[in-house]
């Protein structure tokens, strides 16, 4: 039941969150900002409206923001948001969903390429080479995980024996893991200084570009599985920082909440003090955690020795 | 060169000293002249009493006139086939007289119109047909080569311009830009509509530079027509003048921080501009400077109250503009980001002869209020630049500087406690056969009208050029060997006009 709960309110706050960026972007500079609750009025206003098709386009453009939202979905669901077993989990879970979210971004992209517009082929090549950087990052992580808790799945990184946490045994380490999925997260969810999801300028897109042929609910559904995405980004980091631990799950709800948030209002300031990167100097950027991370996994091979 | 006559900016000239020259000393000399380091100010063609005629007015330090008649055949060698100077000049001929510029390495349409003389298109083209008509874009082979189309309707507000790059992977390998799509004939209209219709039309050849180019219209309609501008009109026009620089440098450094995702200043900056606009108004009555400057005069009397609240607005705003100024300029990632983007090198620049900031930031120092002064300007000190590496930065750096610098004019000007006169709309009789130049130096470059009457004292010929006319082709060439995802930020850093283009 508390994990019912748990799933449930995880996928009802998630487009409250970003909205946390935009207002802290907004405090920055010297505005008021939208409401906080201006991805939920978005979203009702989408799924109202109807989808346009165009009709060089085939039922991949229309399987492009399925698979994505579901894609993203699915990790909430596997993931102990707070402390709270999720729904569903098994040995080596981390990998599927990984790879799972490698399905969504391959059909996301295969619907832009779909579209044969010239914007949109250029911004998924840009995300296909980007998070194939990413990804090395991630899976050197869970690499190190494994070594220190034998487990390959969430529900198992955070409780039993050897806890993942800052607070725990290789702490020192996890520093620059955290640091490294940082730059993880802000890469996978097209942030400032990788993408910069405000801009309205085609050429300089990664991710809005590949989207822009989505209208109506299609958007809608993309809009959703990214903020699911975020959530789930920043709760992995706050489950590893969240110093906090309390018998009480709604203390522990609270608490574990409030950092994530704390993670969205640093993603604002991050937007507000940094430019974007030339594009050339991206691949730099994602390749920089792996080396972090790679250097821990040096480090704790010396350590379980 | 010796054949041309130096000229005056603004000074009226009868027509038939203008020296007239046969076409290939014509040519030679301007070849010869463009070889020496000077740039083309006017190169047109005009029809009178059924005859073809070219004129052109070339700048060094001075200006230097010369006309000729155009070759019979309607075909002339091209001159960009030796200086690249000509080229825009050139096509622009052949668009609006049917002259052929034979030779020429590029000869396509400009703004896609059929020409006023009813010959036969140098283009072949069938203007019922949408642009680019009878043309076939640059197009670069291979099996790694894509094209982009972006335009002429483009996501926000900016006005139509259809760009095409031809890129591999990231990399672009060439861009080409085709204007046209707001061509409103312009010139034509000058010559047709009564003289009290004139600034009104000047002030909306470009939107951004009402003041810029009315000043052009004014001034050489002062010179045909023999009319005085008082002393307090004249600074009344420079301030408005310096004030558009500023009001448009400013959106412009918000805007440029705007497209490397940096918020803070793009904010601040909006609302700055806006004060700018306001301060304008204060001055003319007009945010954007309509209605301020007619012939003989300016309609709008600046009192002490309207000078103190300047002074005041002034220095509260100056801080504000410095400090947000550092914010964009210190932060190290804005700055990676416009280092070493969209370089234009000095030698090309001077080949096309760029005019204005875009001009100065590539170390061609030309600035038309020092080379040319009008108004109030040869009693103002001139701006010098600091960084000239042809790169957005540089581009960036001189619109800062020059804000300050405008800043500082607009300080000593209101220091000067002399009223302007109230204005009477002179009757305005211009002079019979008579040459005029008007050149000044408008926030974007280098603004020049020229205007030819008949005999009767009405106008034969209204020649408009906006600093946009040069500076396109530099925009192409700062994309050269760039990435894509840095013309957005090119573009910006140059930010052309396009309807000042299209005329």
């Amino acid at each position: 039941m508390e994990s019912i709960l748990s799933f449930c309110f995880a996928v009802l706050i998630a487009p409250l969150l970003p909205a946390v960026i935009q207002k802290v972007k907004a405090y920055f500079a010297g505005k008021q900002g939208p409401p906080l609750l201006i991805n939920y009025y978005t979203m009702i206003k989408l799924f109202k409206k109807g989808s346009v098709y165009s009709t060089s386009t085939s039922f991949v453009f229309k399987l492009g923001p399925v698979v994505g939202f579901t894609t993203s979905i699915m990790m909430l669901l596997f993931f102990p948001m707070a402390e709270i077993a999720p729904l569903f989990s098994f040995h080596g879970d981390v990998l599927m969903l990984f790879y799972l979210m490698g399905l969504g971004r391959f059909f996301t992209i295969i619907a832009a390429l779909d579209t044969a517009s010239p914007f949109e082929g250029m911004g998924a090549a840009r995300e296909a080479f980007f998070s194939t950087l990413a990804e090395m990052t991630v899976f050197g992580i869970l690499i190190i995980f494994f070594k220190l808790t034998g487990s390959l799945s969430f529900q198992e990184f955070f409780s039993g024996d050897h806890v993942i946490s800052l607070m725990g045994e290789y702490g020192a380490l996890l520093l620059l893991v955290v640091a490294g999925l940082y730059v993880v997260m802000l890469t996978e969810n097209s942030r400032v200084p990788v993408d910069d999801p405000a801009t309205h300028l085609e050429l300089t897109m990664i991710h809005e570009v590949m989207i822009l042929d989505h209208s109506g609910p299609d958007l809608a559904l993309i809009e959703l599985g990214a903020y699911f995405k975020l959530l789930f980004y920043s709760g992995f980091l706050a489950r590893l920082i969240d110093p906090f631990h309390s018998a009480n799950v709604w203390i522990n709800s609270l608490l574990f909440y409030s950092v994530v948030a704390f993670i969205y209002i640093t993603i604002g300031v991050v937007e507000s003090i940094t430019a974007r990167y030339k594009m050339d100097l991206v691949p730099k950027f994602i390749l920089t955690p792996f080396i972090f991370v790679f250097f821990v996994t040096i480090l704790t091979m010396g350590v379980m020795q | 060169m010796e054949s041309f006559l130096q000229i005056q900016n603004n000074e009226r000239l009868a027509r038939a000293d203008i020296p007239h020259l046969p076409f290939f000393q014509f040519r030679n000399e301007m070849l010869a002249f463009a070889k020496d380091g000077a740039q083309v100010v006017q190169f047109f063609a005009y029809e009178e009493e059924g005859s073809m005629k070219m004129l052109a007015v070339m700048r060094t330090d001075k200006l230097y006139v010369a006309g000729c008649d155009a070759p019979e055949d309607d075909k002339f060698p091209a001159l960009t086939a030796e200086s690249e100077k000509f080229h825009m000049f050139e096509r622009e001929i052949g668009e609006q007289y049917g002259l052929k510029a034979e030779g020429h390495p590029w000869l396509k349409m400009v703004r896609y119109h059929k020409n006023y003389t009813g010959k036969k298109d140098v283009f072949d083209n069938d203007y019922s047909q949408d642009i680019p008509g009878n043309y076939p874009y640059f197009t670069v082979d291979g099996e790694t080569v894509h094209e982009v189309a972006v335009g002429p309707v483009h996501a926000g507000i900016i006005e139509p311009g259809h760009f095409r790059f031809q890129c591999c992977g990231e990399r672009v390998f060439h861009l080409e830009i085709q204007l046209g799509y707001q061509h409103r004939g312009v010139e034509k209209l000058f010559e047709s509509v009564p003289f009290k219709r004139l600034p009104i039309i000047a002030e909306t050849i470009a939107g951004d530079t009402t003041i810029g180019h009315n000043l052009c219209q004014a001034q050489a309609i002062e010179s045909l027509a023999d009319l005085k501008v008082d002393e307090g009109a004249s600074i009344v026009r420079t301030i408005a003048l310096e004030m558009e620089r500023i009001a448009n440098h400013i959106g412009d450094l918000g805007a440029l921080s705007l497209d490397v995702a940096f918020n803070p200043p793009a904010a601040y900056f909006g609302r700055i501009r806006g004060e700018y606009l306001n301060l304008s108004q204060i001055l003319g009555g007009n945010r954007f400077g309509r209605g301020l400057v007619r012939p003989g005069g300016v309609t709008h009397i600046m009192g002490d109250e309207q000078r103190q609240l300047l002074s005041e607005k002034l220095a509260e705003l100056t801080p504000e503009v410095e400090h947000v100024n550092d914010l964009i300029f210190s932060a190290p990632s804005v700055m990676a980001r416009f280092d070493d983007t969209g370089t234009v090198p000095y030698e090309n620049a001077e080949k096309i002869g760029l005019v204005g900031y875009a001009g100065r930031a590539c170390g061609l120092s030309y600035d038309a209020r020092v080379s040319f002064p009008t108004e109030c300007y040869a009693d103002l000190p001139a701006n010098s630049n600091a960084r000239t590496d042809g790169d957005v930065c540089s581009r960036a750096t001189v619109r800062r500087e020059e804000i300050m610098h405008s800043t500082a004019i607009i300080n000593t000007l209101l220091e000067k406690k002399v009223d302007a006169a109230s204005y009477i709309p002179p009757e305005v009789n211009l002079a019979p056969d008579s040459f005029v130049v008007s050149v000044n130096e408008a926030w974007r470059g280098e603004v020049s009208h020229c205007i030819l009457t008949d005999g009767n004292g009405d106008i034969l010929r209204y020649k408009v050029k906006d600093p946009s006319f040069h500076n396109w082709t530099g925009l192409a060439l700062s994309l050269r060997d760039t990435g894509i995802s840095d013309f957005p930020l090119c573009n910006k850093s140059f930010n052309l006009s396009y309807c000042g283009f299209d005329i």
